[in-house]
Protein backbone atom coordinates (compact mmCIF):
# COMPACT_ATOMS: atom_id res chain seq x y z
CA UNK A 1 0.00 0.00 0.00
CA UNK A 2 0.91 3.50 -0.68
CA UNK A 3 2.03 5.12 2.51
CA UNK A 4 2.67 8.64 1.93
CA UNK A 5 -0.92 9.37 1.07
CA UNK A 6 -2.06 13.11 1.02
CA UNK A 7 -5.02 15.03 0.74
CA UNK A 8 -6.49 18.75 0.73
CA UNK A 9 -8.80 19.04 4.01
CA UNK A 10 -10.14 22.24 5.65
CA UNK A 11 -7.95 24.10 8.28
CA UNK A 12 -10.03 24.68 11.54
CA UNK A 13 -8.93 27.21 14.85
CA UNK A 14 -8.34 24.20 17.54
CA UNK A 15 -5.73 22.69 15.21
CA UNK A 16 -7.72 19.50 13.56
CA UNK A 17 -8.31 19.70 9.97
CA UNK A 18 -11.56 18.84 8.00
CA UNK A 19 -12.73 16.36 5.19
CA UNK A 20 -15.94 18.11 4.43
CA UNK A 21 -16.95 21.95 4.90
CA UNK A 22 -20.26 21.16 6.08
CA UNK A 23 -23.31 23.80 7.70
CA UNK A 24 -24.77 22.15 10.38
CA UNK A 25 -28.18 23.34 11.16
CA UNK A 26 -29.23 22.05 14.79
CA UNK A 27 -32.17 22.53 16.36
CA UNK A 28 -32.89 22.58 19.49
CA UNK A 29 -36.10 21.14 20.86
CA UNK A 30 -38.81 19.28 18.58
CA UNK A 31 -40.76 21.91 18.33
CA UNK A 32 -38.25 23.79 15.97
CA UNK A 33 -37.07 20.37 13.83
CA UNK A 34 -39.92 21.05 11.34
CA UNK A 35 -38.04 24.37 10.12
CA UNK A 36 -35.08 23.00 10.49
CA UNK A 37 -35.79 20.32 8.10
CA UNK A 38 -37.27 22.62 5.47
CA UNK A 39 -34.26 24.03 5.62
CA UNK A 40 -32.27 21.22 4.96
CA UNK A 41 -33.81 19.96 2.26
CA UNK A 42 -34.42 23.66 0.68
CA UNK A 43 -30.21 23.20 -0.40
CA UNK A 44 -30.86 19.09 -1.24
CA UNK A 45 -28.72 19.43 -4.77
CA UNK A 46 -27.12 22.51 -4.85
CA UNK A 47 -23.74 23.32 -4.08
CA UNK A 48 -24.47 23.59 -0.56
CA UNK A 49 -23.30 21.43 1.54
CA UNK A 50 -25.86 21.45 4.94
CA UNK A 51 -26.47 18.21 7.32
CA UNK A 52 -29.55 19.35 9.35
CA UNK A 53 -29.37 17.45 13.59
CA UNK A 54 -31.35 18.52 16.87
CA UNK A 55 -32.08 17.52 20.30
CA UNK A 56 -36.00 16.64 20.20
CA UNK A 57 -36.00 17.20 23.84
CA UNK A 58 -37.46 20.55 26.09
CA UNK A 59 -35.43 19.90 29.12
CA UNK A 60 -32.10 19.63 28.75
CA UNK A 61 -29.10 16.86 29.70
CA UNK A 62 -25.65 17.38 30.13
CA UNK A 63 -24.93 14.37 27.86
CA UNK A 64 -26.63 15.57 25.31
CA UNK A 65 -25.72 19.14 25.02
CA UNK A 66 -22.37 17.46 25.12
CA UNK A 67 -22.97 16.05 22.10
CA UNK A 68 -24.10 18.88 20.07
CA UNK A 69 -21.17 20.95 21.70
CA UNK A 70 -19.01 18.38 20.17
CA UNK A 71 -20.89 18.20 16.80
CA UNK A 72 -20.76 22.08 16.26
CA UNK A 73 -16.48 21.91 17.30
CA UNK A 74 -16.34 19.07 14.83
CA UNK A 75 -13.59 19.84 12.18
CA UNK A 76 -16.27 18.34 9.57
CA UNK A 77 -18.12 21.45 10.29
CA UNK A 78 -17.54 24.99 8.47
CA UNK A 79 -20.32 27.00 10.02
CA UNK A 80 -23.27 27.17 12.30
CA UNK A 81 -27.02 27.97 12.02
CA UNK A 82 -28.92 26.91 15.42
CA UNK A 83 -32.53 27.10 15.20
CA UNK A 84 -34.81 27.14 18.80
CA UNK A 85 -38.59 27.51 19.48
CA UNK A 86 -37.81 30.23 22.04
CA UNK A 87 -39.12 28.45 25.20
CA UNK A 88 -36.90 25.55 25.70
CA UNK A 89 -34.30 25.12 27.66
CA UNK A 90 -31.15 24.66 25.28
CA UNK A 91 -30.30 28.48 24.20
CA UNK A 92 -29.87 28.83 20.55
CA UNK A 93 -27.62 32.00 20.70
CA UNK A 94 -25.13 30.40 23.59
CA UNK A 95 -24.34 27.33 20.90
CA UNK A 96 -23.87 30.07 18.10
CA UNK A 97 -21.34 31.68 20.54
CA UNK A 98 -19.64 28.04 21.04
CA UNK A 99 -19.28 28.06 17.11
CA UNK A 100 -17.98 31.57 16.91
CA UNK A 101 -15.28 30.87 19.83
CA UNK A 102 -13.91 28.19 17.50
CA UNK A 103 -13.81 30.61 14.60
CA UNK A 104 -16.66 29.22 12.68
CA UNK A 105 -19.32 31.44 11.26
CA UNK A 106 -22.18 30.89 13.05
CA UNK A 107 -26.24 32.55 13.36
CA UNK A 108 -28.80 31.84 15.87
CA UNK A 109 -33.12 32.28 15.47
CA UNK A 110 -36.24 31.65 17.50
CA UNK A 111 -39.04 30.42 15.73
CA UNK A 112 -41.06 32.86 17.98
CA UNK A 113 -39.48 35.82 17.32
CA UNK A 114 -38.93 35.53 13.60
CA UNK A 115 -42.68 35.16 13.48
CA UNK A 116 -43.60 31.66 12.87
CA UNK A 117 -42.91 28.79 10.07
CA UNK A 118 -42.65 31.21 6.93
CA UNK A 119 -40.56 33.89 7.61
CA UNK A 120 -38.66 31.85 9.92
CA UNK A 121 -37.53 29.40 7.36
CA UNK A 122 -36.93 32.58 4.63
CA UNK A 123 -34.89 34.28 7.45
CA UNK A 124 -32.81 30.79 8.08
CA UNK A 125 -32.49 30.14 4.06
CA UNK A 126 -31.08 33.55 4.13
CA UNK A 127 -28.57 32.94 7.09
CA UNK A 128 -27.73 29.45 5.19
CA UNK A 129 -26.60 31.61 2.35
CA UNK A 130 -24.75 34.20 4.05
CA UNK A 131 -22.94 31.52 6.04
CA UNK A 132 -22.06 29.92 2.87
CA UNK A 133 -20.49 33.11 1.31
CA UNK A 134 -18.50 33.40 4.43
CA UNK A 135 -17.33 29.80 4.37
CA UNK A 136 -16.09 30.49 0.73
CA UNK A 137 -14.41 32.97 1.78
CA UNK A 138 -12.41 32.36 4.89
CA UNK A 139 -11.96 28.83 4.89
CA UNK A 140 -8.11 27.72 4.18
CA UNK A 141 -7.80 24.66 2.82
CA UNK A 142 -4.71 22.25 3.95
CA UNK A 143 -2.56 19.22 3.55
CA UNK A 144 -4.01 16.32 5.44
CA UNK A 145 -2.79 12.67 6.34
CA UNK A 146 -3.70 9.48 7.68
CA UNK A 147 -2.18 10.33 10.79
CA UNK A 148 -4.27 13.30 11.39
CA UNK A 149 -7.43 11.15 10.38
CA UNK A 150 -10.40 9.19 12.79
CA UNK A 151 -11.84 6.62 11.91
CA UNK A 152 -14.65 5.05 13.79
CA UNK A 153 -16.68 1.76 13.30
CA UNK A 154 -19.38 -0.32 14.41
CA UNK A 155 -22.03 -2.59 12.55
CA UNK A 156 -25.78 -3.44 12.59
CA UNK A 157 -28.16 -5.99 10.91
CA UNK A 158 -25.83 -8.30 11.79
CA UNK A 159 -25.78 -11.92 10.25
CA UNK A 160 -23.48 -14.93 10.25
CA UNK A 161 -21.06 -13.04 7.70
CA UNK A 162 -20.08 -9.67 9.62
CA UNK A 163 -18.11 -11.63 12.53
CA UNK A 164 -16.04 -13.91 9.53
CA UNK A 165 -15.85 -11.07 6.87
CA UNK A 166 -17.16 -7.87 7.27
CA UNK A 167 -15.46 -6.81 10.85
CA UNK A 168 -12.53 -9.03 9.97
CA UNK A 169 -11.56 -6.70 7.09
CA UNK A 170 -12.66 -3.43 9.37
CA UNK A 171 -10.32 -4.86 12.02
CA UNK A 172 -7.66 -5.23 9.33
CA UNK A 173 -8.14 -1.61 8.28
CA UNK A 174 -7.83 -0.44 11.54
CA UNK A 175 -4.86 -2.06 12.51
CA UNK A 176 -3.33 -0.53 9.30
CA UNK A 177 -4.53 3.16 10.06
CA UNK A 178 -3.32 2.60 13.82
CA UNK A 179 0.00 1.61 11.86
CA UNK A 180 0.04 4.56 9.98
CA UNK A 181 -0.30 6.75 12.95
CA UNK A 182 -3.73 8.00 12.75
CA UNK A 183 -6.61 7.19 15.29
CA UNK A 184 -9.36 4.30 15.16
CA UNK A 185 -12.37 4.48 17.41
CA UNK A 186 -14.60 1.65 18.05
CA UNK A 187 -17.93 1.01 20.47
CA UNK A 188 -20.47 -1.05 21.48
CA UNK A 189 -19.06 -2.40 24.35
CA UNK A 190 -22.03 -4.10 24.96
CA UNK A 191 -21.09 -6.69 22.88
CA UNK A 192 -18.35 -7.61 25.11
CA UNK A 193 -20.04 -10.11 26.79
CA UNK A 194 -18.11 -12.80 27.84
CA UNK A 195 -14.86 -11.58 26.39
CA UNK A 196 -13.18 -9.64 29.52
CA UNK A 197 -9.98 -11.44 29.58
CA UNK A 198 -9.18 -10.80 26.43
CA UNK A 199 -10.52 -7.07 26.06
CA UNK A 200 -8.81 -6.34 29.65
CA UNK A 201 -5.41 -7.81 27.93
CA UNK A 202 -5.57 -5.66 25.28
CA UNK A 203 -4.92 -2.34 27.42
CA UNK A 204 -1.75 -0.72 26.15
CA UNK A 205 -0.93 -0.10 30.05
CA UNK A 206 -2.00 -2.04 33.05
CA UNK A 207 -3.90 1.46 34.40
CA UNK A 208 -5.57 0.74 30.46
CA UNK A 209 -6.36 -2.55 31.69
CA UNK A 210 -8.05 -1.36 34.94
CA UNK A 211 -10.13 1.24 32.71
CA UNK A 212 -11.02 -2.09 30.53
CA UNK A 213 -12.15 -4.02 33.08
CA UNK A 214 -13.71 -1.06 34.86
CA UNK A 215 -15.71 -0.28 31.71
CA UNK A 216 -16.87 -4.58 31.29
CA UNK A 217 -18.24 -4.32 34.44
CA UNK A 218 -20.40 -1.24 34.66
CA UNK A 219 -21.45 -2.34 31.22
CA UNK A 220 -22.25 -5.76 32.50
CA UNK A 221 -23.95 -4.62 35.47
CA UNK A 222 -26.12 -2.55 33.19
CA UNK A 223 -27.22 -5.27 30.76
CA UNK A 224 -28.14 -7.52 33.81
CA UNK A 225 -29.97 -4.18 35.69
CA UNK A 226 -31.97 -3.93 32.43
CA UNK A 227 -32.23 -7.57 31.88
CA UNK A 228 -31.08 -6.66 28.15
CA UNK A 229 -28.57 -8.40 25.87
CA UNK A 230 -27.65 -6.56 22.72
CA UNK A 231 -28.69 -9.95 20.84
CA UNK A 232 -32.06 -10.34 18.76
CA UNK A 233 -34.34 -13.46 17.52
CA UNK A 234 -32.91 -12.57 14.32
CA UNK A 235 -29.36 -13.07 15.59
CA UNK A 236 -30.97 -16.68 16.98
CA UNK A 237 -33.04 -17.20 13.90
CA UNK A 238 -29.25 -16.86 11.56
CA UNK A 239 -27.52 -19.36 13.47
CA UNK A 240 -25.71 -17.34 16.38
CA UNK A 241 -26.56 -19.32 19.84
CA UNK A 242 -24.96 -16.92 22.43
CA UNK A 243 -24.39 -13.43 23.15
CA UNK A 244 -20.74 -14.29 23.80
CA UNK A 245 -20.49 -15.42 19.83
CA UNK A 246 -22.37 -12.42 18.48
CA UNK A 247 -19.59 -10.33 20.51
CA UNK A 248 -16.60 -12.02 19.23
CA UNK A 249 -18.32 -11.10 15.85
CA UNK A 250 -18.40 -7.95 16.65
CA UNK A 251 -15.22 -7.42 18.73
CA UNK A 252 -13.15 -8.64 15.60
CA UNK A 253 -13.53 -5.05 14.04
CA UNK A 254 -11.22 -3.42 16.72
CA UNK A 255 -8.76 -5.08 15.10
CA UNK A 256 -5.29 -6.70 17.25
CA UNK A 257 -3.89 -3.01 18.37
CA UNK A 258 -3.25 -2.81 21.93
CA UNK A 259 -6.13 0.16 23.38
CA UNK A 260 -4.93 3.08 24.06
CA UNK A 261 -7.57 3.94 26.13
CA UNK A 262 -11.40 4.26 26.88
CA UNK A 263 -13.75 7.56 25.80
CA UNK A 264 -16.93 8.81 27.02
CA UNK A 265 -19.53 10.07 25.08
CA UNK A 266 -18.37 13.21 23.26
CA UNK A 267 -14.52 13.05 24.12
CA UNK A 268 -12.14 13.48 21.51
CA UNK A 269 -9.06 10.70 21.51
CA UNK A 270 -6.38 12.60 23.39
CA UNK A 271 -3.63 11.02 21.29
CA UNK A 272 -3.42 8.71 18.42
CA UNK A 273 -3.73 5.18 18.16
CA UNK A 274 -7.10 2.73 18.88
CA UNK A 275 -9.46 3.98 21.33
CA UNK A 276 -12.76 2.26 22.81
CA UNK A 277 -15.72 4.77 22.92
CA UNK A 278 -17.67 3.96 26.22
CA UNK A 279 -21.93 4.88 25.58
CA UNK A 280 -23.09 2.71 28.19
CA UNK A 281 -24.77 5.07 31.07
CA UNK A 282 -23.04 5.41 33.92
CA UNK A 283 -25.09 4.14 37.34
CA UNK A 284 -28.12 6.90 38.06
CA UNK A 285 -31.45 6.83 39.58
CA UNK A 286 -32.87 7.07 36.53
CA UNK A 287 -30.66 4.15 34.37
CA UNK A 288 -34.09 1.44 33.47
CA UNK A 289 -34.69 3.02 30.21
CA UNK A 290 -31.33 4.47 29.46
CA UNK A 291 -30.63 1.98 26.31
CA UNK A 292 -28.29 1.77 23.81
CA UNK A 293 -31.69 2.70 21.22
CA UNK A 294 -30.22 2.31 17.84
CA UNK A 295 -27.87 2.34 15.11
CA UNK A 296 -27.74 5.70 14.15
CA UNK A 297 -26.96 6.29 18.04
CA UNK A 298 -23.89 4.60 17.80
CA UNK A 299 -22.94 6.25 14.63
CA UNK A 300 -23.39 9.85 16.06
CA UNK A 301 -21.10 8.98 19.23
CA UNK A 302 -18.73 8.09 16.85
CA UNK A 303 -18.98 11.41 15.29
CA UNK A 304 -18.95 13.04 18.35
CA UNK A 305 -15.42 11.79 19.66
CA UNK A 306 -14.34 13.54 16.20
CA UNK A 307 -14.71 10.43 13.77
CA UNK A 308 -13.78 12.11 10.49
CA UNK A 309 -15.32 8.70 8.69
CA UNK A 310 -17.38 5.87 9.62
CA UNK A 311 -17.38 2.34 8.61
CA UNK A 312 -20.87 0.43 9.61
CA UNK A 313 -20.52 -3.29 8.92
CA UNK A 314 -23.61 -5.00 7.98
CA UNK A 315 -24.80 -8.55 7.26
CA UNK A 316 -28.57 -8.07 6.52
CA UNK A 317 -28.07 -4.94 4.71
CA UNK A 318 -29.16 -1.02 6.27
CA UNK A 319 -29.88 1.87 4.57
CA UNK A 320 -28.77 4.59 7.17
CA UNK A 321 -25.99 7.12 7.02
CA UNK A 322 -24.86 10.21 9.17
CA UNK A 323 -25.01 13.66 9.42
CA UNK A 324 -21.26 15.37 9.55
CA UNK A 325 -19.37 12.03 8.71
CA UNK A 326 -19.62 10.55 5.57
CA UNK A 327 -20.08 6.64 6.44
CA UNK A 328 -18.65 3.34 4.27
CA UNK A 329 -20.94 0.79 4.34
CA UNK A 330 -19.85 -2.84 4.40
CA UNK A 331 -20.52 -6.37 3.94
CA UNK A 332 -19.42 -10.03 4.09
CA UNK A 333 -22.55 -10.97 2.53
CA UNK A 334 -22.91 -10.94 -1.48
CA UNK A 335 -26.48 -11.70 -1.59
CA UNK A 336 -27.00 -8.59 0.61
CA UNK A 337 -24.46 -6.48 -1.40
CA UNK A 338 -26.12 -7.67 -4.43
CA UNK A 339 -29.84 -6.98 -3.21
CA UNK A 340 -28.48 -3.65 -1.83
CA UNK A 341 -26.00 -2.24 -4.09
CA UNK A 342 -27.40 1.49 -4.13
CA UNK A 343 -27.03 1.72 -0.25
CA UNK A 344 -23.76 -0.68 0.65
CA UNK A 345 -20.17 0.76 -0.82
CA UNK A 346 -18.18 -2.14 -0.15
CA UNK A 347 -18.30 -5.95 -0.27
CA UNK A 348 -16.13 -8.15 1.65
CA UNK A 349 -17.37 -11.50 0.60
CA UNK A 350 -14.83 -12.42 -1.56
CA UNK A 351 -12.44 -13.83 1.14
CA UNK A 352 -15.43 -16.20 2.64
CA UNK A 353 -15.14 -18.14 -0.53
CA UNK A 354 -11.36 -17.96 -1.22
CA UNK A 355 -11.64 -15.43 -4.26
CA UNK A 356 -9.77 -12.64 -2.53
CA UNK A 357 -7.19 -12.48 0.83
CA UNK A 358 -7.72 -10.24 3.43
CA UNK A 359 -4.51 -8.07 2.41
CA UNK A 360 -6.35 -7.35 -1.08
CA UNK A 361 -9.41 -6.53 0.98
CA UNK A 362 -8.08 -4.33 3.23
CA UNK A 363 -6.28 -2.24 0.34
CA UNK A 364 -9.18 -1.62 -1.07
CA UNK A 365 -11.85 -0.21 1.62
CA UNK A 366 -8.81 1.77 3.31
CA UNK A 367 -8.31 3.07 -0.54
CA UNK A 368 -12.16 3.61 -0.26
CA UNK A 369 -11.81 5.70 2.59
CA UNK A 370 -9.28 7.85 1.14
CA UNK A 371 -11.13 8.40 -1.75
CA UNK A 372 -13.96 9.59 0.66
CA UNK A 373 -11.42 11.83 2.46
CA UNK A 374 -10.49 13.46 -0.99
CA UNK A 375 -14.36 14.22 -1.63
CA UNK A 376 -15.67 11.39 -3.03
CA UNK A 377 -19.38 10.94 -1.88
CA UNK A 378 -20.52 7.78 -0.55
CA UNK A 379 -23.45 5.78 -1.09
CA UNK A 380 -25.31 7.16 1.96
CA UNK A 381 -24.42 10.79 1.03
CA UNK A 382 -25.77 10.22 -2.66
CA UNK A 383 -29.05 9.48 -1.25
CA UNK A 384 -28.97 12.11 1.10
CA UNK A 385 -29.34 9.84 4.60
CA UNK A 386 -27.97 12.06 7.02
CA UNK A 387 -29.46 10.25 10.14
CA UNK A 388 -28.77 11.62 13.66
CA UNK A 389 -29.51 10.45 17.56
CA UNK A 390 -29.15 12.20 20.05
CA UNK A 391 -30.74 10.70 23.25
CA UNK A 392 -31.43 12.22 27.19
CA UNK A 393 -28.34 9.78 28.80
CA UNK A 394 -26.20 10.01 31.88
CA UNK A 395 -22.23 9.99 32.25
CA UNK A 396 -20.34 11.44 34.76
CA UNK A 397 -18.66 14.83 34.24
CA UNK A 398 -15.26 12.92 34.73
CA UNK A 399 -13.05 11.92 32.53
CA UNK A 400 -12.58 8.18 31.75
CA UNK A 401 -15.50 6.04 33.27
CA UNK A 402 -15.06 6.21 37.08
CA UNK A 403 -18.53 6.17 37.57
CA UNK B 1 -23.57 -19.08 -11.21
CA UNK B 2 -20.49 -19.88 -10.93
CA UNK B 3 -20.25 -17.66 -7.86
CA UNK B 4 -23.29 -18.78 -6.09
CA UNK B 5 -21.77 -22.61 -6.04
CA UNK B 6 -18.57 -20.66 -4.46
CA UNK B 7 -20.52 -20.08 -0.83
CA UNK B 8 -21.92 -23.71 -0.83
CA UNK B 9 -19.26 -24.37 1.77
CA UNK B 10 -18.22 -24.46 5.22
CA UNK B 11 -15.74 -21.77 6.74
CA UNK B 12 -13.97 -22.39 9.76
CA UNK B 13 -12.72 -18.59 11.49
CA UNK B 14 -9.77 -19.56 13.71
CA UNK B 15 -7.73 -23.03 13.70
CA UNK B 16 -8.50 -24.20 17.06
CA UNK B 17 -12.32 -24.07 16.47
CA UNK B 18 -14.43 -27.22 17.05
CA UNK B 19 -17.30 -25.66 15.01
CA UNK B 20 -17.61 -24.31 11.39
CA UNK B 21 -20.47 -22.23 9.74
CA UNK B 22 -22.24 -22.98 6.79
CA UNK B 23 -21.90 -20.39 4.09
CA UNK B 24 -24.88 -21.00 2.44
CA UNK B 25 -27.78 -23.54 2.56
CA UNK B 26 -26.27 -26.97 3.01
CA UNK B 27 -27.22 -30.49 2.04
CA UNK B 28 -26.61 -33.46 3.89
CA UNK B 29 -23.40 -35.20 3.29
CA UNK B 30 -19.33 -34.66 2.72
CA UNK B 31 -18.99 -30.70 2.48
CA UNK B 32 -15.97 -28.33 1.66
CA UNK B 33 -14.43 -26.44 4.42
CA UNK B 34 -12.68 -22.92 4.10
CA UNK B 35 -10.81 -20.32 6.12
CA UNK B 36 -8.34 -22.11 8.60
CA UNK B 37 -9.37 -25.57 9.10
CA UNK B 38 -7.31 -28.59 9.82
CA UNK B 39 -9.82 -30.36 7.90
CA UNK B 40 -10.44 -29.86 4.27
CA UNK B 41 -13.62 -31.36 4.24
CA UNK B 42 -16.85 -32.55 6.62
CA UNK B 43 -19.38 -34.70 6.72
CA UNK B 44 -22.61 -33.17 7.67
CA UNK B 45 -25.42 -35.49 9.17
CA UNK B 46 -28.13 -33.20 8.17
CA UNK B 47 -28.87 -30.28 6.60
CA UNK B 48 -28.04 -27.14 7.68
CA UNK B 49 -29.16 -23.49 7.47
CA UNK B 50 -26.77 -20.68 6.29
CA UNK B 51 -24.77 -19.49 9.18
CA UNK B 52 -25.42 -22.08 11.37
CA UNK B 53 -22.89 -24.13 13.30
CA UNK B 54 -21.58 -27.71 12.98
CA UNK B 55 -19.55 -29.63 14.73
CA UNK B 56 -16.11 -30.84 13.83
CA UNK B 57 -15.31 -32.76 16.02
CA UNK B 58 -16.95 -34.59 18.99
CA UNK B 59 -17.99 -32.64 21.46
CA UNK B 60 -19.03 -33.62 25.15
CA UNK B 61 -21.42 -32.19 27.86
CA UNK B 62 -20.46 -29.18 29.86
CA UNK B 63 -17.24 -29.07 27.08
CA UNK B 64 -17.01 -25.06 25.25
CA UNK B 65 -17.89 -24.76 22.13
CA UNK B 66 -14.80 -23.05 20.27
CA UNK B 67 -15.54 -20.15 17.60
CA UNK B 68 -12.86 -17.22 16.45
CA UNK B 69 -10.91 -19.36 18.87
CA UNK B 70 -13.00 -18.83 22.38
CA UNK B 71 -15.71 -19.70 24.54
CA UNK B 72 -18.76 -19.42 22.82
CA UNK B 73 -21.17 -21.55 24.26
CA UNK B 74 -21.20 -24.80 26.44
CA UNK B 75 -22.63 -27.86 25.19
CA UNK B 76 -25.38 -29.07 27.27
CA UNK B 77 -25.71 -32.59 25.63
CA UNK B 78 -22.89 -34.70 23.98
CA UNK B 79 -22.67 -33.41 19.96
CA UNK B 80 -21.30 -35.41 17.50
CA UNK B 81 -19.11 -34.54 14.91
CA UNK B 82 -20.58 -33.38 11.94
CA UNK B 83 -24.23 -31.96 14.30
CA UNK B 84 -26.18 -29.24 13.87
CA UNK B 85 -24.79 -26.67 17.28
CA UNK B 86 -27.41 -24.30 18.60
CA UNK B 87 -29.42 -23.65 21.27
CA UNK B 88 -30.89 -27.13 21.59
CA UNK B 89 -27.56 -28.65 22.80
CA UNK B 90 -25.32 -25.74 24.26
CA UNK B 91 -26.07 -22.50 26.47
CA UNK B 92 -24.94 -18.80 26.94
CA UNK B 93 -22.70 -19.04 30.61
CA UNK B 94 -24.44 -15.03 30.88
CA UNK B 95 -27.79 -14.86 29.00
CA UNK B 96 -30.43 -17.40 30.60
CA UNK B 97 -33.16 -16.42 28.38
CA UNK B 98 -31.51 -17.36 25.54
CA UNK B 99 -32.40 -20.86 25.88
CA UNK B 100 -35.56 -20.88 26.27
CA UNK B 101 -36.03 -19.07 22.69
CA UNK B 102 -37.90 -20.91 19.61
CA UNK B 103 -34.78 -23.40 18.44
CA UNK B 104 -35.87 -22.63 15.10
CA UNK B 105 -36.86 -18.71 14.37
CA UNK B 106 -35.52 -17.45 17.49
CA UNK B 107 -38.79 -16.10 18.90
CA UNK B 108 -38.81 -16.20 22.64
CA UNK B 109 -41.36 -18.43 24.43
CA UNK B 110 -41.78 -16.89 27.77
CA UNK B 111 -43.99 -13.66 27.07
CA UNK B 112 -47.52 -13.73 26.81
CA UNK B 113 -49.32 -12.12 23.79
CA UNK B 114 -52.78 -12.88 25.08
Amino acid sequence: MNTNIEWQGYARKNGRKGIRNKILVMYTVECASFVAKEVGIHFRNTNIDVDVVGFTGCTDNQYALNMLLALIRHPNVGAVLVIGLGCEYLQADKLAAIAKEEEKPAQSLLIQNSGGTITSIAEAKEMVTILHEQLRNKTVRVTMSVDELVIGAECGGSDYTSGLAGNVVVGSVFDYIVEQGGTAIFEEIVEAIGLKDMLVSRGKTKQVGEQLLTTYNKMLDYCKSVRQYSVSPGNFAGGLTTIEEKSMGAFVKSGSKPIAGVLKVAQSAPEQGLWLLDSVPDPTYMSFGYTNPNDSEGLMDLVCSGAHVLLFVTGRGTVVGSAVSPVIKVTGNRHTYRRMSDDIDFCASDMLTGEATLAELTSALFQMIISTCQGEQTKAELLHHKEYYIPYKYQSAGTNCEG
Amino acid sequence: MEKQSLDECLYQIDRNDNVCVALADLPAGVIRVNGTARLQQLDVKAELTKGHKVANQFIAETQAIIKYGVVVAIATTDIEAGEWVHLHNCKSAYDERSASLDLHSGAPTDISYS
